[in-house]
């Protein structure tokens, strides 16, 4: 030590600079630590699905509709279907709606009413997701007279809104304000301000929170029990029971067939395979669309 | 072509804060035009309120009267018109980060419906020339962030967008605060080019800069315009004393 002070040329080599390395190391080996004991459950359960699933997947599961029970065979093709429609209609109404309201509360909302919407929002963020299962079953089902897809994604929708609503408005908030000030500066309106300018400077940010409600309602089965209900056959009209992988995995996993577990496995694999899919091609286009030094 | 500005009893407010103070002021066309004074004394405040940028700011208001050219800015006319009119180059350099350099530089005339590919090409290439940017930047119009330039290119940069627009009166904040003295030099030689055909108020820090580059000089103090001249004059023998006292060093 004394060495150091007395000689503040060598210090990179003193003790020092030693226990400094150990320090850093140490720090570094922490965080990396941190991010494998992260990352662990999610390699496990993925693991898990491969080694439980990937023996079940084969063209009969991926082209077939489920065999009654005690025939071997059959698949999930319309579950596997019938998820993306739901998830379709789901996100078509919801992706609008929350990017509307995430827009509402950065641009305008800095006030009491956008205090109200980010309470609320907060709080059905915070609604369990059977609960909203039966608001859609008010709203949608009791008047159709029946399940259906339709209802399902009304469910889900409702469930993305806060999410997608948040993260918007926590993105836009992030654009400097002199950006949107240069185009208010070429004459630009503020409605195409908002739109073309700050939505567009935000677009990475906005779609990973989109991303993210989609794959939280993605594997969602509470509210689509009595929506969506499920479905043996093929069906792809929105306005009718409609089957979905989620619910297919759970009606097998619970029963007592062999059989049934095994199809049961393969779906979660499958549906943990399309989320997985779906959010790497958006980040694909995304990147695409990017310029070099964006 | 430039027009010259006209500016009658402008008082400004934030909230209950009044920051201008009785402004009035004549800004000679196609002239460079520019207002001193020490942080905080309402030069900036005064520029925004000639594109109306002061009220996008909530709880911003203005009095008074401000006429460009022929245009009563503060009756009747829409925000959007006059700033297509009188373009805006800030502080900090601002490109869209998302867009491309092209884009950028199209951007005010894109967002505003126009859509002439043949025309929008001529006026990028005629606004970056304009702006000396053309040479440094011509081989990846397309391909590269505006935001992937360094400092005094984004600024040359915002000022190819302002000049897009075609306006007939160029705004500028504090313009080289952010940038090294070749990029200033730079802006300050274009400064001089650009008032052949544009009327400039220019808001600077840099006294020097001001006598280098305006004929006319606003100096203010506390929200109020206490002298307004020929630059010569502002620096060699102002009229009143806390000019004088301002300009050689005394304070500020």
């Amino acid at each position: 030590m004394a060495n150091a002070n007395s000689n503040p040329a060598a210090a990179g080599v003193t003790p020092i600079g030693l226990r400094r390395r150990i320090t850093d190391h140490v720090m570094t080996g922490l965080a990396v630590l941190t991010v494998i004991l992260v990352l662990l459950p999610l390699i496990a359960i993925f693991g898990y699905l491969v080694y439980k699933g990937i023996g079940s997947i084969n063209l009969a599961f991926l082209t077939q509709t489920p065999k009654p029970v005690g025939e071997a065979g059959g698949g999930m093709a319309n579950a596997i279907v019938g998820s993306m429609l739901i998830l379709a209609i789901a996100s078509l109404l919801g992706v609008p709606l929350g990017i509307g309201a995430g827009i509402f509360l950065s641009e305008y909302g800095r006030n009491r009413y956008g205090d109200i919407v980010r309470f609320v929002s907060d709080v059905l963020n915070g609604v369990p997701s059977i609960v909203i299962g039966i608001v859609a079953y008010g709203l949608v089902v009791m008047r159709q007279k029946h399940f259906s897809a339709l209802a399902g994604g009304v469910a889900l929708a409702i469930m993305m809104v806060p999410t997608i609503a948040r993260t918007t408005e926590q993105m836009l908030l992030l654009v400097p304000q002199a950006i949107r000030e240069a185009a208010y500066g070429l004459g630009v309106s503020r409605w195409r301000t908002t739109l073309s300018i700050t939505l567009r400077t935000a677009t990475s940010g906005v779609i990973t929170g989109v991303m993210l409600a989609f794959a939280r309602v993605a594997g969602e089965t509470a509210p689509l029990l009595f929506t969506a209900f499920g479905n043996q056959f093929w069906n792809l009209k929105p306005n009718q029971p409609t089957a979905a992988l989620s619910l297919q995995i759970f009606t097998y996993a619970i029963s007592p067939f062999d059989e049934w577990h095994r199809q049961a496995w393969a779906g979660a694999l499958v549906l943990i395979i399309l989320i997985v899919g779906a959010v790497a091609a958006v980040r694909i286009a995304v990147r695409h669309g990017t310029l070099a030094g964006a | 072509m430039g027009v010259g500005i006209n500016v009658e009893h402008l008082n400004a407010f934030y909230g209950k804060t009044q920051a201008l103070f009785d402004v009035n002021i004549a800004v000679a066309a196609n002239h460079a035009t520019a207002l001193i004074g020490p942080s905080g004394c309402g030069k900036s405040t005064f520029i925004r309120c000639l594109n109306r940028m002061h009220e996008t700011i909530p709880e911003a208001r203005v009095e008074g009267a401000v006429r460009i050219g022929d245009l009563g800015v503060y009756n009747g006319t829409s925000a959007t018109q006059l700033r297509r009119r009188v373009g805006m180059v800030f502080q900090k350099p601002n490109p869209f980060p998302t867009m491309s350099i092209y884009d950028n530089v199209a951007a005010g005339l894109k967002l505003n419906g126009f859509r002439k590919r043949k025309q929008l090409d001529e006026i990028v290439h005629k606004s970056l020339h304009s702006s000396a940017l053309w040479d440094e930047v011509k081989d990846h119009l397309h391909k590269k962030s505006g935001a992937s330039l360094s400092g005094g290119q984004q600024q040359r940069l915002c000022i190819a967008r302002a000049l897009a627009v075609q306006p007939e009166v160029l705004l500028m904040d504090e313009p080289c605060s952010a940038l090294d003295p070749i990029s200033t030099g730079k802006i300050e030689e274009l400064i001089f080019q650009l008032k052949e055909q544009y009327t400039i108020v220019i808001v600077t820090h840099n006294m020097q800069q001001a006598a280098r580059v305006a004929e006319f000089t606003g100096f203010f103090l506390l929200g109020k315009m206490i002298e307004f001249d020929k630059t010569e004059k502002i620096f060699t023998n102002p009229s009143d004393k806390r000019t004088e006292d301002y300009v050689t060093g005394r304070f500020g």
